[in-house]
């Protein structure tokens, strides 16, 4: 699958809350494959730099330009977040949800529907209430909903904070078979262990600033910059 | 969505049948406190296949909803008012039906002396010379407005009392409860008097004094003025209350072995 | 503590020998209220809905008028309705005035702002909960509505339960525009007031007693066909 969204070229692009600079400005440019992983240290403005992207969160100044008009490449993505929003219904009703406000008749969606949990590991919990499922269990409907209306790109905050180690297993898997299906995914994490498991590139974030932005492999073996090593250290970077 | 919205139309439609002849007539509550009502309104039913619909309202409200053309007719007790209605065009004319009387009511003790009055006009005297509480209706009623020129009468203003006098600007019925529970004084119709339920310590003080009598008078709504009145159900309607069959319930009606109104229409149209 | 006494046991005595006449202005309360009740939410459910999604200049002011609305003298309602209704007033000629449908029209005007503010405020929660997932889902105005409104239609029972209750339990607003006619526009409410004024307070009591039992019962019939729901959704 080619990418008619990307490149997605950021030029001086930052924002802003109540005259505060939550990221930015950030200049650069992502191609149309693969994962892009943001790491940083805490308050960095991961979270606001994905919102940023994705549009979720004004942009204060600068230009956010996609390869495609901005509204178009809106419909294309998806984005799921750190504490997954349950919609107050079934795990069936939250999955179709996304097909159902685009039109797909209820008898198509639920055939999808039915698919996507199956392969989440949600097949036989159709039925609960999306709000009473464990952290894990609603991440992978987050997911599953997410990726029902195959998004060509899919925004990822933090996805694994507070799961255990077999959800996050899961939840990898997932991720990797969507990067194989050629979805492109920009996640965030503050588990350098995942980073380095999922990432082809990686963009290192202090202050709101892009730091670096490498192949994953190039900024592993050697950052370019002071923070970046003392960050791989496990330095803290005040 | 649709069924609901379907839901809705025939309740509101459900709503809008109903006999073929109605009619709407505002009538003060001292009449319909009486229940003579409740005689007259399913004979008329009966003879005419009329059904009257009743707005009871005091007599400043019925005259008004007659002014709007919001009724077809009226029947109250307030002369004044009455002729001055005709005189605007709002009725082509007023029919005297029936009258019943005013009553002076009062705490069983009679702090005042009510009882051994000798007119009207003494009895209240002796209330104001007192200072006995005195609950007025207040509510521009004609009952109301019979108090007030009575107080007139007897040489006293009644905008010059000060706390013992106390206007609750409410119906007969609450006026009553209001005068049960404080033992204080009131005039009132004997019907809305002989039906009244909570009399508490109150009782029959004084009655008897012509100036006492009450009038009530039927007066159609102009249909020139307003052109949806039902005005040949107002004309049947008063040939029917002026009639020998009206007149036989009117005179006939009692409550506790007391006769409440005297029927007095004219023959014809004055 | 005779008079409730004696209103209790004639409350019984009416309702065992089913009272035609109790029947009849029970049955029009019901009709009134339940009509009032269904327009009022079609009205104001949106309209909360509305307010919770939309960010617009005057919307603070909105609901702050809506909040205020809910303390409206249902007299005042009344009136007003009265003055529009009369043949002498502007909506004169539809011949409203004295009928259910009068008595409809204020009920709706006093409970709207009641149901839409208590809608207002869970729809307004459940909205900060759903807006970062709506928003990156490109929901448009419409469907967000849809959503909050279907998923937060247990709390909107509770919303116009209430707006029930004020309308059924009315007596201002519909003594004024209904007229208290009896078999016309007579409904339990107007005709406690009636034999109250009568000074019949057993019977007045006991019809307060019916309204009372049918508040409950429609209150817990309505808890209960919830109550089903969720088992047959969940």
């Amino acid at each position: 699958m080619v990418s008619t969204m990307f490149p997605l070229t950021l030029t001086g692009a930052r924002s802003a809350r109540a005259g505060k600079t939550l990221v930015g400005p950030v200049d650069l440019t992502l191609g149309g494959q693969g994962v892009t992983v943001v790491i940083g240290p805490n308050g960095a403005g991961k979270t606001s730099f994905l919102r940023m992207l994705h549009g979720a969160a004004r942009l204060s100044s600068g230009r956010i330009d996609w390869a495609c008009p901005t509204p178009e490449a809106q419909q294309k993505q998806g984005f799921v977040f750190q504490r997954p929003v349950m919609l107050r219904r079934s795990v069936l009703e939250n999955i179709i949800y996304p097909l159902r406000i685009k039109g797909v008749s209820r008898t198509e969606a639920t055939r999808r529907a039915h698919e996507w949990a199956e392969r989440v590991g949600l097949g036989d919990m159709l039925g609960r209430a999306a709000p009473v499922l464990s952290g894990g269990e609603q991440q992978k409907l987050a997911l599953a909903r997410a990726l029902i209306s195959s998004p060509e790109l899919l925004f990822l905050d933090e996805p694994c904070a507070a799961l255990d180690g077999r959800a996050m297993i899961d939840i990898e898997k997932i991720l990797t078979d969507a990067r194989a299906g050629g979805t492109r995914l920009i996640m965030s994490t503050h588990d350098m262990g995942q980073a380095r498991r999922l990432a082809d590139e990686v963009i290192f974030l202090v202050h709101g600033q892009a730091l670096e932005h490498a192949p994953a492999a190039q900024f592993f073996q050697s950052p370019a910059t002071a923070q970046g090593r003392a960050f791989l250290n496990g330095d803290i970077i005040a | 969505m649709k069924r609901v919205l379907t839901l809705v139309m025939a309740l509101c439609l459900g709503t809008a049948v109903q006999a073929t002849e109605v009619m709407k007539l505002a009538v003060t509550t001292s009449f319909h406190n009486s229940g003579l009502a409740d005689i007259l309104v399913p004979q008329i039913k009966a003879d005419l296949d009329l059904e009257v619909q009743l707005l009871v309202v005091g007599t400043g409200q019925a005259l008004k909803l007659g002014r709007s053309g919001d009724v077809d007719a009226i029947l109250v007790h307030s002369k004044a008012a009455e002729e001055r209605f005709v005189a605007e065009g709002f009725a082509p004319h007023r029919r005297e039906i029936m009258y019943n009387d005013f009553v002076v009511i009062g705490p069983v003790a009679d702090p005042a002396g009510a009882q051994g009055a000798t007119s009207a006009r003494q009895a209240l005297q002796l209330i104001a010379a007192n200072r006995a509480d005195f609950v007025s209706r207040g509510d521009d009623s004609g009952t109301h407005k019979k108090e007030q020129q009575l107080w007139r009468d007897a040489g006293l203003d009644p905008q010059g009392f000060d706390g013992w006098y106390k206007p609750v600007g409410a119906g007969m019925g609450a006026a009553l409860n209001t005068a049960a529970g404080l033992g204080a004084y009131v005039l009132a119709d004997r019907a809305s008097w002989l039906n009244f339920g909570n009399r508490g310590g109150l009782a029959l003080l004084f009655s008897g004094d012509p100036v006492l009598f009450n009038q009530y008078a039927f007066l159609p709504v102009d249909a020139g003025r307003h052109p949806h009145v039902q005005s040949a159900l107002a004309m049947q309607l008063e040939g029917w209350l002026t009639s020998d069959r009206a007149k036989a319930l009117i005179n006939g009606y009692e409550i506790n072995g007391e006769t409440l109104f005297t029927f007095n229409a004219a023959p014809k149209v004055q | 503590m005779n008079d409730i006494w004696g209103g209790l046991t004639q409350a019984v005595w009416l309702v065992v020998t089913l009272d035609a006449e109790l029947l009849e202005i029970s049955l029009r309360s019901l009709q009134v209220s339940v009509s009032a009740l269904i327009v009022a939410s079609l009205i104001a459910m949106p309209l909360a809905a509305f307010l919770s999604v939309k960010r617009f200049r005057m919307r603070r002011a909105v609901i702050a008028v809506l909040n205020a609305l809910m303390g409206l003298p249902p007299v005042v309602v009344g009136l007003v309705v009265y003055v529009l209704l009369s043949r002498s007033g502007p909506l004169g000629v539809l011949g409203l005035l004295f009928s259910p449908t009068a008595m409809i029209i204020a009920q709706v005007i006093i409970i709207v702002p009641l149901i839409a503010s208590i809608a207002h405020q869970s729809l307004r929660d459940l909205w900060q909960e759903y807006h970062d997932l709506l928003i990156s889902m490109n929901v448009t105005q419409r469907q967000k509505m849809a959503t909050l409104l279907w998923d937060a239609r247990r709390a909107l029972l509770t919303a116009a339960l209430a707006g029930f209750g004020r309308a059924i339990g009315e007596v201002g607003a519909i003594m004024v525009v209904g007229g208290n006619i009896d078999h016309a526009t007579r409904v339990l409410t107007t005709a406690i007031a009636l034999e109250t004024g009568k000074g019949e307070f057993a019977l007045a009591l006991a019809l307060g007693f019916v309204l009372i039992a049918l508040a409950i019962a429609i209150n817990l019939a309505i808890h209960w066909l919830g109550r089903t729901e969720r088992e047959g959704a969940w």
